[in-house]
């Protein structure tokens, strides 16, 4: 069960958040570099959705996620070094790397996978819940999709499965408001269409602030539980806001598609700031602890960088391999 | 001893058998448990095994083909039909995408071990879009392994293999094979994949069949012999990993090839054979090698018309007298019965 949301919780939901914006950030320092040879999209700004979400979970539920999918790795305790190997392209990388930043993977973690192509993993995520009812296992799945999945025929398929079957699953969507430069308003109508979808499927749906931790966590921690016994499916929309460009480590503003003004407003609600001053004014932290915690996550992203580099480059006998499974 | 077992019972028997074995395979697709089962293969499986491991499921192959492989992903081994190939195409994007790369793409750390039958259609006014043939689709693919069975006995023992493997494995069931009876064992068995079947020993040609054109093949082989030429026919069984020693050394000792298969030949299995021959084996090849597949356009519906589109034994037997510089042009195999020819046999009332 999902622990109560208590002031060492709250910390370490802090903590989990606040390491997802610095691995995030240090990716977009070095991309420049020019080693880092995979796309990369930056979830800066929907940390909060992540790190809740996440931690409502147990250990060993699976999570399944798509081409933004680094914060849930990271927040379902998916290995740093073996990522930041993967997005190097070295032997180390969590998928030897042949998967690169788009392609994830732990599953001592319960990270079972990511794929970039939209939509496509949230029946996988629904099969992997299927097969842990059919085997009766304590096992809920969350799958993390954005607002553009919900405009794919796999979403509604699914969506329709798991209702019919009361999978153990939550679909969490994060909605940024952008597929790559496109705005909700050429690609879907009206604002609650992603519950009502759920909805008209018989399924507990819920739109809230994905900028929100508390909110998230506790929000997640509901539809969990309801998955675990036995209360079926949920959708939840997390509203949130991605701070730089669909894929690299740039701010986009300046390009036309949305405007400098509209991502001032949602970096005055930056979920990490927010957070912080939360802690501070409801005592659970001062702000000296918070700097120590900030650096200490530096030292250790900055060591992950560092191995990274350092790993070797995939033996060129794997170029062929692992084409079949034996 | 000696039983013999129709095509479309050694897919039940294999599924039946496997299912026993393994408590982690499970089967599901449109109309699986119906008082049809998919064309016999699937009867009596539900009281068997219950409502949980005999599944119908949504009209959603796409999302369907995905909940398999996430099934598949953490243990479980499902099967997935397909009534007919045609429908499996909206789950191109779950098959191609996702269950052919999953344990490439993560480095070996994830398994997809899956079967999805598809069946092909011909006859009977199937048309333009319930007879297509694209094994080829598929065995493009690195990742998918590609099976079509021609007999019931290695129906039965493919369908167990592929059951077993841990991969993707694309099994493809021609329509008209179902109704064909053979010997086939009562205990469990596999046949391996990637392994062809010589149906006939012969010198001077190579004919190299798959699925349903494997039958024509070894009907035209018959009645070369009585020709007085001798025809080797190989059942290729598996597309992908296609078994190109045997083919090979049967080119070796024939020198000459013709290529039947049951899809288009412009880009087609076919063609992947006699250019892999080509190149492999350039050096034994007596004259150019044929292919007779389908042509290049669509089915069409009419019998009229359909009649004329699937090549057939004598066929077959003239391009191969044709290669041997034989002289009678004579296509008495194929001369008109004075029936049609959109059934596979006169038993065969329609309408699928």
């Amino acid at each position: 069960m999902p622990q109560q949301l208590d002031s060492q919780l709250r910390f370490k939901l802090y903590k989990e958040m606040l390491r997802i914006r610095i691995v995030e950030n240090a990716i977009a320092e070095y991309y420049g570099e020019q080693e880092m040879r995979c796309p990369v999209h930056l979830s800066i700004g929907q940390e909060a959705a992540e790190a809740g979400a996440c931690a409502a979970l147990e250990k060993w539920d699976y999570v399944l996620s798509g081409h933004r999918s680094h914060g849930h790795y990271l927040a379902k305790g998916g290995n740093l070094k073996a990522m930041m190997a993967e997005i190097y392209g070295k032997a180390t990388g969590c998928a030897g790397g042949k998967g690169g930043s788009m392609h994830l993977v732990d599953i001592e973690a319960g990270f079972l996978g990511a794929a970039p192509i939209v939509g496509s993993t949230i029946p996988i995520a629904a099969g992997v819940a299927f097969a842990a009812q059919m085997r009766n296992e304590d096992r809920v799945v969350m799958v993390f999709l954005g607002d553009g999945a919900t405009e794919t025929g796999a979403f509604y398929e699914s969506v329709n499965f798991a209702s019919l079957k009361n999978l153990p699953i939550v679909f969490l969507v994060e909605n940024n408001f952008y597929s790559v430069y496109s705005p909700m308003n050429v690609r879907q109508k009206g604002d609650n269409r992603i519950v009502d979808i759920a909805r008209a499927h018989g399924m507990e749906a819920h739109q809230a602030d994905g900028n929100d931790l508390d909110g998230v966590y506790r929000l997640c921690s509901q539809a969990v539980t309801r998955a675990r016994t036995g209360g079926g499916p949920s959708v939840l929309e997390l509203i949130t806001y991605r701070w730089r460009e669909h894929c690299g480590p740039a701010y986009d503003n300046d390009i036309g598609y949305r405007t400098e003004a509209e991502f001032l407003s949602w970096k005055e609600r930056d979920p990490v700031a927010a957070y912080e001053r939360k802690l501070i004014d409801d005592g659970v932290a001062a702000q000296h602890e918070m700097d120590l915690i900030g650096s200490d996550l530096k030292q250790e992203v900055d060591a992950a960088i560092a191995y990274a580099k350092q790993s070797p480059w995939p033996n060129l006998d794997t170029l062929s391999s692992q084409v079949y499974a034996n | 001893m000696n039983r013999q077992l129709k095509f479309s019972e050694a897919i039940r028997e294999a599924t039946d058998q496997a299912m026993e074995r393994d408590q982690s395979v499970y089967i599901i697709g449109l109309g699986v448990p119906d008082p049809k089962g998919i064309f016999g293969t699937t009867l009596g499986l539900l009281e068997k095994y219950g409502a949980e491991r005999v599944q119908d499921m949504p009209l959603s192959e796409n999302a369907m083909t995905g909940v398999a492989l996430g099934s598949a992903l953490v243990g479980m081994r499902p099967i997935i039909t397909h009534q007919r190939m045609d429908f499996a195409l909206v789950a191109m994007e779950q098959m191609v995408n996702q269950a052919a790369k999953w344990h490439y793409m993560f480095g070996g750390k994830a398994k997809v071990p899956m079967v999805v039958r598809m069946i092909i259609g011909r006859g009977w006014g199937q048309g333009p879009q319930h007879s297509q043939s694209l094994q080829a689709w598929f065995a493009h693919i690195p990742g998918l392994k590609v099976v079509m069975p021609t007999t019931a006995h290695d129906a039965k023992g493919l369908l167990a293999a592929a059951i077993e493997d841990n991969n993707p494995v694309i099994f493809i069931e021609h329509r008209w094979l179902h109704n064909i009876a053979d010997e086939v064992p009562e205990e469990y068995y596999t046949v391996p994949l990637g392994k062809a079947r010589v149906m006939c020993e012969g010198s001077d040609v190579t004919i190299v069949g798959t699925s349903y054109m494997a039958l024509e093949s070894l009907q035209a082989a018959e009645h070369l012999r009585e020709e007085g030429i001798s025809a080797e026919v190989i059942d290729l069984r598996t597309i992908r990993p296609w078994d190109v020693e045997t083919v090979l050394t049967s080119i070796r000792k024939t020198g000459r090839l013709v290529v039947t298969d049951t899809a288009g030949a412009a880009f087609g299995v076919s063609a992947e054979i006699a250019a892999t021959v080509l190149e492999r084996e350039f050096a034994s090849i007596k004259s150019a090698p044929v292919r007779i597949a389908l042509p290049d356009h669509p089915c069409p519906t009419s019998p009229a018309l359909s009649d004329h589109y699937y090549p057939r034994a004598g066929r077959i037997a003239l391009e191969v007298k044709k290669m041997l510089g034989h002289k009678t042009v004579a296509e008495s195999l194929d001369a008109s019965p004075g029936h049609r020819l959109d059934v596979p046999d006169p038993s065969f009332k329609g309408p699928f």
